[in-house]
């Protein structure tokens, strides 16, 4: 069955409340989720306070300070801090975004943790160690959809030729960072992500399917029909609402889907 | 079925048993009956709601018009092939044992007939005359 419930051993318990740093006059409370593979213990929440005023605004700011000023072992990625790399994708205040692009007060918590903001790896994927999750499976399905140009034609001398129309379908499609956000905001590829290929992936298999320069659009469409494959997605839509770059992956399969009944009806 | 081995490249589990090279049709006849659903449910609640409060013998009138029983039998069978194509959706979604999962997924295309031919022979002997 579906897990509903986390095993045993995954079960997150109260971690260590780092002191307060001292002489800081506006603080926010971070709660961050730890886990070190080395252990053997369960999964904790940290507890630290940030000095905002000597800390950027956004999330990732806030990790880099933490991990600079108080704790040197939290670990997670990060690359370009400017939201094109896609390394820095986490859940913040249960929302997926990258941490470079999301703002500390647009995840303060609400209710019982007004003004704390929780930080999380992506859901339910494997992690590696704290905010790292493992996204080996979700590299495989970007490959498995073969994202490059498969022609028959011998390729020209200069450059194929794409008419101006047909480049602008490619919009809102080629944008995509690869940062994992949409495929681990989808409760379908939570339950069944070892045959659906998620979000991502299709969006970047649509990305291929209607690029004019392509040949192989049949080929590509005979891979994805499957009742897994493409047919998991059940337009949640919590892709959209995910994606930090603003692009609509289920919109791309919804596309997908429409090809796939073009050539049968 | 699949090997567990971890030696298995992530390309070679993620392509597994390669594609099914089916799931369209199941798509396109889930939507097809839902369009059809959406005329034959108004179509059978006003059968129904005509009939309210009235005794058996003007039901199984109405039923033996011909074009009412037609209706009613096109309302089970779009209803029956729908409930069908969905329950199997749901057990597909969240049943991962894969011997129950087949079993469940039997289990539904049983029950679906079962109902659906319950209702058929329902209205039929209705219609032609108890």
């Amino acid at each position: 069955m579906a897990e509903f419930n986390l095993p045993q051993n995954s079960r997150l318990t109260e971690g260590k409340a780092w002191p307060k740093p001292a002489g800081a006059a506006k603080l926010t409370e971070f709660k961050v989720y730890r886990w070190n593979p080395d252990t053997g213990e369960n999964p904790r929440t940290d507890t630290y306070f940030v000095d905002r005023e000597d800390c950027g605004p956004m999330v990732l700011d806030a990790l880099i300070w933490i991990k600079s000023k108080i704790d040197p072992t939290l670990t997670f990625r990060r690359s370009c801090r400017e939201g094109i790399c896609g390394s820095c994708a986490m859940n913040m205040d249960g929302k997926n975004g990258l941490a470079c692009t999301t703002g500390i007060d647009e995840c303060a918590g609400h209710g019982k943790s007004a003004g704390k903001v929780a930080i999380y790896p992506l859901p339910h994927m494997p992690v590696i160690k704290d905010l790292v999750p493992d996204l080996t499976r979700f590299y495989a399905q970007h490959a498995s959809i073969e994202p490059w140009l498969k022609t028959t034609t011998p390729a020209p001398e200069k450059e194929w030729k794409q008419a101006k129309d047909d480049r602008e379908k490619l919009d809102g499609l080629y944008e995509c960072i690869l940062c994992a956000c949409c495929s681990t905001s989808c409760p379908s590829y939570w339950w069944n992500g070892d045959r659906y290929l998620g979000p991502a992936a299709l969006l970047q298999a649509y990305r291929w399917l209607i690029d004019s320069r392509d040949e192989s659009t049949g080929e590509r469409l005979d891979n994805l029909e499957d009742p897994f494959r493409l047919y998991r997605c059940h337009t949640i839509m919590n892709c959209a609402n995910a994606c930090p770059k603003g692009l609509n992956p289920a919109k791309a399969i919804a596309e997908v889907k429409r090809m796939m009944v073009a050539r049968q009806v | 079925m699949q090997s567990n081995s971890s030696m298995r490249t992530p390309l070679g589990r993620v392509r597994g048993l390669g594609s099914a090279k089916s799931g369209t049709g199941h798509f396109w006849l889930q939507r097809v009956t839902a369009v059809a659903n959406v005329v034959l449910t108004v179509i059978f609640l006003g059968i129904v709601i005509s009939l309210f409060g009235k005794p058996y013998p003007a039901a199984m009138a109405t039923l033996s018009h011909p074009l009412v029983a037609i209706l009613m039998l096109l309302f089970v069978v779009s209803g029956v092939v729908h409930m069908r194509l969905g329950m199997q959706v749901v057990i597909e979604d969240y049943i991962h044992g894969e011997g129950f999962k087949i079993a469940a997924v039997m289990a539904n295309t049983f029950f679906a007939i079962a109902i659906g031919a319950a209702c058929v022979f329902a209205v039929l002997k209705l219609s032609f005359g108890g």
